[in-house]
């Protein structure tokens, strides 16, 4: 009896080291997942990246499955992602849409200029008031949208031929049938 | 008898145009100060999503300046303090919330700590009885 009873600690620890183990390690908590998947996009009014006078808003979203891709001229992997966007681009399968995020219109313009421009419009967001409203916490960051304005996914980081095969390909396959 | 039909017309514009004015007031000014020190209280239940362990009130980080920028401005719109938390935790999860929310999957974290003096206490109280029980 007292036998068995010396081993209760050590035995309550082993349960607490594998639950922690199990706990702790499953998943990382630098990705969060996005609050707004099947959510509709957020209302927003700002201005294009070329136009301080042309206010774009939720409307450019409408009746076409969208891509809208977080991106900055500062953002060091935008530039590694941005061959694979270009190849998107040139399917013309979604509307590809780009939101110039914490930048100046200037060094965003450049910047598309440099490695050539993949989107159908560019939203200018300075100050973070749409990113804020989509939960972006870096770039690249991309999120899909379906035909009737809600957000169906989000990508984390670049968008990698793995990436596009694998998750968003799929995905933009199955809202084109209608789904 | 027409001038006093004007005059009532007269006061009846006067009355019309002051309850349009009315009408028309902007909510109540908030003091700058009072907007700062609200915001600070905000800022510091939030956690700065790209540094993890900050608030958003002590991060550098931009993101965390424009999270600052957007809680001073819905304070100034007429935001409660409530409010703003929770547009921020409609964003960003529980992960924006710095002190975690008792809920279904919190209820280990927050009860643990009693729990386990519960049961030091629970041990405590039975090893006493055990020494005063024993025979002289």
């Amino acid at each position: 009896m007292s036998g068995v009873r010396a081993f209760l600690p050590l035995f309550l620890f082993a349960v607490l080291l594998a639950w922690l183990g199990v706990a702790l390690t499953k998943g990382d908590p630098r990705t969060l997942t996005s609050n707004l998947i099947d959510e509709p996009f957020p209302a927003f009014e700002l201005s294009s990246l070329d136009d301080p006078a042309e206010i774009l808003s939720e409307a450019i979203l409408e009746d076409q499955i969208s891509l809208v891709n977080v991106f900055g001229s500062w953002c060091t992997a935008c530039v590694q992602e941005h061959p694979n966007l270009m190849e998107i681009a040139k399917m013309e399968r979604v509307n590809l849409i780009g939101l110039n995020w914490r930048d100046t219109r200037a060094k965003g313009r450049a910047w598309l200029d440099k490695y050539r421009d993949p989107y159908v419009q560019v939203i200018f967001d300075a100050d973070s008031e749409l990113a804020i409203a989509l939960g972006v916490t870096g770039a690249p960051e991309t999120y899909v949208v379906d035909k009737s304005g809600n957000i169906r996914y989000k990508h984390v980081g670049i968008i990698t031929g793995d990436v596009w095969r694998r998750d968003l390909e799929p995905l933009i396959s199955k809202l084109e049938t209608g789904e | 008898m027409k001038r006093g039909f004007v005059i009532i017309a007269m006061v009846l514009a006067l009355l019309w145009g002051g309850q349009a004015a009315a009408q028309d007031m902007p909510p109540p000014a908030i003091s700058e100060a009072e907007v700062e020190s609200r915001a600070r209280d905000v800022g510091r239940a939030l956690r700065c999503v790209v540094c993890q362990n900050q608030s958003i009130e002590e991060s550098d980080a931009s993101l965390a300046e424009d999270m600052r920028g957007l809680v001073r401005a819905r304070i100034r719109q007429g935001d409660s303090n409530e409010d703003v938390i929770e547009y921020m935790q409609s964003r960003y999860g529980d992960f924006v919330l710095l002190e975690p929310p008792v809920q279904s999957n919190t209820y280990i974290l927050w009860a643990a700590p009693f729990l386990i003096l519960l049961l030091a206490l629970l041990w405590f109280w039975r090893a006493s009885k055990r020494q005063l029980s024993r025979p002289e």
